[in-house]
């Protein structure tokens, strides 16, 4: 390796900052109220984790890096955001979040996770022959992805429910991304998945709509309770 | 990775139904596209059929060893049969105007994809391509369960969606973390990331990084498995969608997951006897596979809904395959493997039947079902027969299956034989009282068409082969899957 990646090279400290701009916006997800924000705030980290990946590729000198980046712009950071923003508006929905959980509590909840993460990845990896910042990069991507679980659990919307899912997606792609030498398959795979959870989801709204004029998943719980 | 592998005869049984998905994805007809799913079905079980025979070494794309060849041929088999019976089931559905006609050609591309995605995550060599698949499979199967469109249904392929998302999505990090462990021993490319190469190099590699991706891998797949924690989507998904690719297809996915980590469990085992520094992998997934079938045995008790009743069996039979495995060593893991063949074989044939009986009855209740013996005689002798296989109870395979694990628990947990034990006998005991109401009783009203002698026939040749194999034992069949339990350890 001829870049000296280590604490104080522009390298580590640049991919660090990027991995957690990331966290920061997933914590930022949790604690929105509004749903245009989770929408914008999801963009943000597209974008976030976009300039991440092509850091990656510049540093590990991994050109096909570039194309995960170009897909997470295009994908995260315009398309998908675009599309939320206009279901918003034409199926008209309340802009408020409905939490299972309070912000508060699930924040508490959600710096229990990060501790989790590190202590749980920092120590299993201690010996594999990963540099560190591949291994501080999986922690952090763990937490993006137990916080993107987090949200979908806390969160009673089925958009912002989703939204919580794409977010763990980032958290896989950072993880991805992280890991020099990965082969191109996997990136696809993880970029392709968001795209294709997303048609799933879109079809679903509509029919969600089309039954209870409401993306609320209240009422789905209600049918699941009386029935059986 | 090289796509040509596909061509080759290995190949065929995945090119088969993705190719048959895409042609009907344009045929219009609903009753064309029922016909050529039915033939793509039955395509893809005889290109299955020379599995057996291409075991060997591993190419870039397929890695086809023995556990492999069974699966497929096992999954092949159940999917074309689902094939003959979807045929005559979507011609009643139609007519009962449950599901829209033009939604057919979804539910048959659909069933294709599903049917590739399980061929290709059995046997590609990546394992990039087999989380690819099982996500394939996952997508194809949520839509097909939304498909009657009621609300119940909608419901259901939501957290059929979620669920099995975060499952799914656990999964591939632990994909990730795999790669990273096998990294000191493979070095960078696609070799860490190939079944073929990676258990060879099992002890090379990084044993407590294998520990976090195992974790993951069990938590992930464990999720499709339907074992405990994670198997709220099960029941659902079975009881709403449509039948064939509901019930009896996503019986075969759980297959798919647990052979993902009977993989990844002699994997583990080997770095842990060659002092690695992983754990051993047996107490986790037995103790999940407890969990789940105390769980589901108890729960059975509780069900009015027949689909969601066998879809909690499932469950349970499913753990009873995850404690044998966990309790590892050639025997168990033997008997492991043939309860889950004779199982899947069995819920195939029952899901069959219930199905059949829902049509006539009008609904899934078990208010809506009873006396099917006294009403119909060859239907109720039928399905009386799946469940007293189901229950484990003499002369059918699964007895000898379930047999043979208990022997095992008590030799080596014995301990354990006996929360095992009252697990089985509770879920055996449900089984059978619910054989009662089902089978015998007043009959209720029928709102639909009879099953023909015809249409059951698929049902006789699964009960058959059980029936076959728990009597003759056939001792090639037997040496066969000796030899997968001892290349497993």
């Amino acid at each position: 390796m001829p870049l000296r990646i280590a604490f104080g090279a522009l390298p580590y400290d640049m991919a660090h900052l990027l991995g957690g701009a990331m966290l920061v916006l997933s914590f930022a997800l949790l604690y929105q109220r509004r749903v245009t924000a989770v929408i914008n705030i999801y963009a943000l980290q597209g974008i976030v984790l976009a300039v991440a990946a092509a850091w990656q590729g510049f540093i590990q000198d991994a050109p096909h890096l570039y194309l995960t980046a170009l897909l997470a712009f295009v994908g995260k950071a315009v398309v998908i955001p675009v599309a939320l923003h206009r279901i918003i508006r034409r199926l008209e929905i309340h802009r408020e979040i409905e939490t299972a959980l309070g912000i508060f509590p699930s924040m508490i909840l959600g710096v229990a996770l990060v501790v989790l993460s590190i202590l749980v990845v920092l120590p299993t990896t201690l010996q594999a022959q990963a540099q560190t910042l591949t291994r501080e990069d999986l922690a952090i991507a763990l937490s993006v992805v137990l916080l993107g679980l987090l949200m979908m659990i806390t969160r009673r919307n089925a958009l912002t429910q989703v939204i919580g899912f794409m977010s763990l997606e980032n958290g896989l792609v950072l993880a991805a991304i992280g890991i020099a030498g990965m082969p191109l398959v996997v990136e696809l795979s993880a970029a392709f998945l968001v795209m294709v959870a997303f048609i799933v989801c879109g079809v679903f709204f509509f029919h969600i709509r089309e039954r209870f004029d409401s993306l609320d998943l209240h009422h789905l719980d209600q049918v699941g309770e009386t029935h059986r | 990775m090289n796509l040509l592998d596909l061509l080759s005869p290995a190949g065929w049984p995945i090119l088969v139904p993705f190719l048959a998905a895409i042609v009907l994805a344009l045929v219009p007809s609903w009753r064309w596209g029922a016909w050529i799913n039915t033939g793509a079905a039955t395509l893809c079980f005889l290109a299955a059929c020379q599995l057996p025979w291409l075991v060997g070494p591993a190419g870039k794309f397929l890695f086809v060893d023995r556990l492999a060849a069974h699966f497929s041929l096992l999954t092949a088999f159940v999917a074309m049969t689902t094939g003959w019976f979807s045929l005559t089931y979507v011609r009643a559905e139609i007519a009962a105007r449950r599901i829209n006609r033009h939604r057919l050609r979804l539910y048959h591309a659909m069933f294709q994809t599903f049917v590739g995605a399980m061929m290709l995550a059995l046997l590609s060599n990546n394992l990039g391509v087999t989380w690819l698949a099982v996500e394939t499979a996952t997508i194809a199967a949520v839509l097909v369960v939304g498909l009657p469109r009621t609300a119940e249904a909608v419901a259901a392929s939501w957290k059929f969606f979620i669920v099995c998302g975060v499952g799914i999505a656990l999964a591939l990090f632990g994909t990730f973390v795999l790669y990273l462990a096998a990294l000191p021993a493979l070095g960078p490319g696609l070799a860490p990331m190939s079944w073929s190469e990676l258990l060879p190099a099992a002890a090379r590699c990084n044993g407590t990084v294998l520990n976090l991706a195992f974790v993951f891998f069990l938590v992930g797949y464990g999720t499709k498995a339907g074992l405990a924690p994670l198997h709220a989507w099960m029941p659902d998904a079975h009881a709403e969608g449509p039948t064939p690719v509901s019930a009896v297809l996503a019986g075969s996915i759980l297959n798919v997951a647990l052979f993902v980590i009977l993989r990844l469990r002699s994997l583990m085992a080997t770095n842990e006897a060659a002092g690695g520094g992983a754990i051993a992998p047996g107490p986790a997934i037995m103790t999940l596979g407890l969990l789940s079938l105390l769980l589901a045995a108890f729960s059975l008790w509780r069900r009015r809904d027949v689909k969601r009743f066998f879809a909690f069996s499932t469950i349970e039979q499913s753990g009873v395959a995850a404690f044998a495995f966990g309790l590892g060593g050639p025997a168990a893991t033997f008997a492991g493997l043939l309860h889950m063949t004779l199982h899947t074989l069995t819920k195939a044939g029952i899901f069959q039947c219930i199905g059949r009986a829902a049509q006539l009855k009008g609904g899934q209740k078990f208010t809506d079902i009873s006396g099917l013996l006294v009403s119909h005689r060859l239907l109720g002798l039928t399905l009386a027969a799946g469940i007293i296989t189901l229950a484990a109870l003499p002369p059918f395979g699964l007895f000898a299956s379930e047999f043979l694990i208990v022997i095992e628990t008590l030799r080596r947990a014995p301990l354990l034989a006996l929360p095992f034990g009252i697990g089985i006998v509770v879920g055996a005991w449900a089984l059978i009282w619910r054989l009662q109401t089902l089978c015998l009783g007043t009959p209720t009203q029928d709102r639909g068409p009879a099953p023909s002698a015809l249409m059951l026939a698929p049902v006789w040749l699964h009960l058959g082969i059980i029936l076959f194999l728990g009597l003759a034992r056939p001792a090639p069949i037997v040496a066969w899957m000796v030899a997968i339990a001892r290349s497993l350890g």
